[in-house]
């Protein structure tokens, strides 16, 4: 007998496919989750950064108020990290971003860590903080992509660019590109600026480390515990096995929690060494936004050539990105935007041009969708101009000019399998129905202008490139000791839903319920590195290889069974087996799918395995009384290859939607002389219930044979595609051009000189 | 200051300063942590729990405020295993993901769905009414149609 559904999946219902509930479900509506600050730890003290007031300058000294009372207090400064050349550097693609500022280093934004402090109440940590005095001179700084370019002061080499990228598409030199510009029948041209935006997870980020003898011990919110491995080893300068890096129940990430943990597993780790106890470390919701990654704000620059049947001759896209003070995930962040900034259309000619700069703006980072937001933003932008050059329906445009089975992406990847352009466009067409009426009064009385944009958008699934096959991700599947079933993987559940897909997966391929599997919590120690929970993978890449391992197990089990003359469920045979054998384990590393080729040093090639592809339409009403964009109605129609769990699937999907949303018209970071000026829930805004509209979510399965059951990625792809589709929506509605995020009440009320005469 | 309250049923005393948030004497002295804290400032609404029948930000409350009163957090909405109607929907539906939010929002929830807030409205008002009982509470995951569906779910289970 298996154990009992737990699931309520009916018998014989195949476990894939089906919306399972979650299995952390029942501890998250109790309370009964444990995230890291709701962990017992007897004698812990607490942790508190001590963090620079001006953006630019050079570290003097540290003073400590003589007036302060420091005896329950350690101080930790630089000066207590010690370890070899590696220390202090917080690593990631190039280790340039200190864990703390030495005296005579250079402050290279506000908000970054200078010391630390650590006392046995919070309360007393963060007071203590307060009275510890850095002693900066100041530099002049950098704050816009224009000043860094000028390079006058000097942040990062010679010209203050963390990394360019160059994609040609059927030209070989610039003269050439501007003689198919200098033909067209018509040219499309626009500057495209997108705000930073805050992740908003609303579980602050926070890590408890505590030495172990030899071994530091490390637990917290984090998306990603081999990079925090890999970042600890090199800080602590030791061994692999002598840093234990472990995941809490983690309150969202969306990115934000890929690269900052890192940073704060340095900083706990040197209090516990200092302190000699378990120090915990929660950071504030002021200090959260102030002082950690966003997503980066982006200036693209794009033009569209067509010839006077209205085809695309040629597309031309300048990307350039502010990436903050240190490069961390900046090169990887603008490697997606420029690889999406073509967007999913034809056109023999293709450059693309992409540059990451340095400014004194805290770092920029990792947040869902990864840099294609920003582009898709600027492409979307210019296919709406198009149409409204040409007369020409939204959506029939963009059906006019979509790639499919046979076109080639702006990198010469040739689209083969899983395209699903005409399933998501087929979708909105099929529910849009009629455009809403102009003019009108809203709920208020007000009066309204209403209007509607569409968008047709994809998103690479996977890492870019080679990624994959350099990263070779793994995970297991075992039959235990006791004879149960278990997957092992580093990838993390921070809320999309991983431990139950992974427990369908593989239930599925195992043939029993997803109630038999227990998929086990990612600790470095007990889990094989199957990559970062980034990039739209987890299910796909990380999934796929679940699969292969749980269909391996279930083999042996079977040749086994056959062997032995062994009769019963698969269950009943690896109890049987494990009563003998005791643990059988098999670990499979992922192999990318055949004919994936990709050539870093022309950036051609294969960029993805797989895109999904999506289509988005919005309709808005604009109150002309206060200038506010209300979102009335968004659909969204994405191919996800297979919805392993079509709720989960479409709780990420509609998760991702509003984050868009809330980009479009609400959400915002204000840098003022380089500090975040809104740092607080209050200012830093996101969408309410009361702000969302009902939002309508169609799943379209055009599987990728390569993917678990034919999944392909998911988490990414909703974020980006409508941002564009609402400032489509609100020219629509007021007849003028809308081409900065957000559009917010403010911008809206500017651009009153500008509305169509109605 | 010695302060009693009635907790989830039973009659508890702790000894604390009059001024410390509400929030952090369940979360420190009661041990108490299924009550979130996300902002600290009454915007998120991660830490809300029902005092005297009323949802309130517990970050926003001081302990002293709440001598002699009742007070339900997430522990006590469950009766042991069995789970109150909107926690039931809530997992049914999908409208938990990293669930930091989770318990705020379903004691925001039983409170619009026990004191019968929705009784007798139609979808779209109903649909329209939670969207503006709940606008206190912020859940980054979800979008929050889930977590509409679900508490029109419960409603509709506890009207029946």
């Amino acid at each position: 007998m298996e154990r009992p559904s737990a699931t309520g999946l009916a018998v014989g219902l195949a476990p894939v496919g089906a919306s399972v509930p979650r299995v952390d479900g029942f501890a998250k509506v109790t309370g009964r989750a444990l995230y890291l600050d709701d962990l017992d730890a007897p004698g812990a003290w607490h942790g508190a950064t001590v963090r620079s007031t001006i953006a630019h300058g050079v570290l003097e000294a540290i003073d400590l108020d003589p007036a302060f009372d420091w005896s329950q207090v350690v101080v930790a400064t630089a000066a207590d990290i010690t370890g070899n050349n590696f220390a202090n550097f917080i690593r990631l693609i190039e280790d340039d971003q200190v864990a703390l500022v030495p005296i005579g280093g250079r402050v290279m934004h506000v908000d970054e860590a200078i010391a630390l402090v650590s006392a046995p109440t919070r309360q007393l940590a963060f007071i203590a903080a307060k009275h510890v005095k850095p002693r900066i001179k100041a530099l002049p700084a950098v704050f816009d992509i224009e000043s860094a370019l000028a390079a006058n002061q000097k942040l990062f080499g010679a010209d203050n660019i963390f990394k360019q990228f160059l994609i040609r598409k059927g030209h070989v030199s610039d003269a050439e590109l501007e003689a198919v510009f200098a033909g067209a029948a018509r040219v499309i041209e626009g500057t495209y600026q997108t705000s930073p935006q805050e992740q908003m997870y609303i579980e602050t980020q926070a890590m408890m480390a505590r030495w172990d003898g030899e071994v530091c011990r490390i637990v917290g919110s984090m998306q990603c515990p081999y990079y925090v491995h890999k970042a600890m080893k090199a800080f602590l300068d030791c061994d692999a096995d002598e840093v234990v890096i472990s995941q809490s129940v983690t309150g969202g990430g969306f990115g934000g929690k890929e690269e900052y943990p890192s940073m704060l597993a340095a900083h706990v780790a040197v209090l516990a060494k200092k302190t000699g106890r378990a120090v915990k470390m929660v950071y504030d919701r002021d200090e959260d936004i102030a002082a950690t990654t966003k997503r980066h704000p982006c200036r693209t620059h794009h033009r569209l050539a067509v010839d006077a049947s209205g085809e695309i001759l040629a597309i031309d896209a300048d990307v350039v990105m502010d990436g903050g003070a240190y490069l961390t995930l900046s090169p990887v962040v603008l490697s997606r935007g420029v690889l999406h900034a073509a967007g999913p259309y034809r056109s023999p000619v293709v450059r693309i041009r992409g540059r990451v700069v340095a400014t004194n703006h805290p770092p920029h980072g990792a947040f869902r969708g990864f840099g294609a937001p920003q582009t898709t933003f600027a492409y979307e932008r210019q296919i709406q101009k198009l149409a409204l050059a040409l007369g020409e329906d939204a959506l029939a445009i963009r059906k006019r000019l979509a790639v499919r089975a046979g076109d080639t992406t702006a990198t010469g990847q040739l689209l083969g399998i899983s395209v699903g352009t005409d399933e998501v466009i087929g979708a909105i067409e099929q529910v849009a129905g009629k455009p809403p009426v102009r003019d009108g009064h809203g709920p208020s009385g007000a009066p309204v202008r209403r209007g509607r944009g569409v968008v047709f958008y994809f998103h690479g699934a996977g890492f870019t490139g080679a990624g994959e096959q350099r990263l070779a991700g793994r995970a297991a599947v075992a039959v235990t000791a006791d004879g149960g079933f278990e997957v092992r993987s580093s990838s993390t559940d921070i809320g999309q839903g991983a431990i139950t897909m992974f427990s369908q997966i593989a239930a599925g391929a195992l043939g029993v319920d997803p109630a038999a599997i227990v998929v086990v919590d990612p600790s470095t120690a007990q889990v094989p590195d199957s990559g970062p929970t980034v990039a739209s993978r987890t299910c796909m890449v990380v999934g796929g290889v679940v699969e292969k391992a749980a269909l391996a197990v279930r083999a042996k089990l079977e040749a086994w069974a056959a062997a032995h003359d062994v009769r019963g469920s698969i269950g009943e045979v690896a109890r049987a087996y494990a009563v003998k054998h005791g643990e059988l384990v098999e670990i499979v590393a992922y192999e990318p799918p055949p004919g994936i080729a990709w050539d870093d040093s022309t950036y051609t090639g294969a960029a993805y395995p797989v895109f999904g592809w999506a289509a988005c339409l919005v309709d808005v009403e604009v109150d002309l009384d206060t200038y506010e964009v209300a979102i009335t109605r968004c659909v969204q129609a994405i191919d996800v290859g297979k919805a392993i769990n079509p709720s989960i699937v479409k709780g990420q999907i509609e998760g991702g939607t509003l984050q868009a949303l809330g980009w479009a018209v609400l959400e915002n970071v204000v840098y003022k002389d380089g500090k975040v000026a809104n740092a607080n829930m209050t200012n830093c805004i996101v969408p309410t219930f009361a702000d969302a509209p009902d939002l309508e979510t169609i799943l379209i399965e055009v599987p990728y044979p390569y993917g678990p059951s034919g999944a392909k990625g998911v988490g990414e792809i909703p974020m980006d595609g409508p941002a564009a589709a609402v400032a489509n929506a609100v020219e629509d509605a007021l007849g003028c051009a809308f081409d900065e995020l957000p559009i917010s009440p403010e911008v809206v009320a500017a651009s009153k000189p500008r509305w169509r005469k109605s | 200051m010695n302060v009693t309250l009635e907790l989830n049923g039973e009659t508890r005393e702790v000894e604390v300063t009059p001024w410390k948030r509400l929030l952090d004497v369940l979360r420190e002295d009661l041990r108490l942590t299924g009550t979130k804290e996300g902002c600290g400032e009454g915007e998120c609404g991660a830490c809300t729990v029902i005092l005297d029948g009323e949802a309130v930000n517990s970050c926003l409350v001081a302990i002293g405020q709440c001598h002699g009163r009742q007070l339900t957090t997430v522990e006590g909405l469950a009766h042991g295993e069995v789970l109150h109607a909107v926690q039931r929907a809530l997992v049914a539906c999908g409208g938990a993901q990293c669930g930091i939010c989770t318990p705020g929002i379903a004691m925001c929830a039983s409170h619009v769905v026990d004191r019968g807030l929705l009784a007798g409205a139609d979808d779209v008002t109903a649909r329209a009414k939670v969207r503006e009982l709940l606008a206190g509470n912020i859940c980054r995951c979800t979008g929050y149609q889930l977590i509409v569906d679900a508490i029109i779910v419960a409603a509709r289970e506890v009207t029946r």
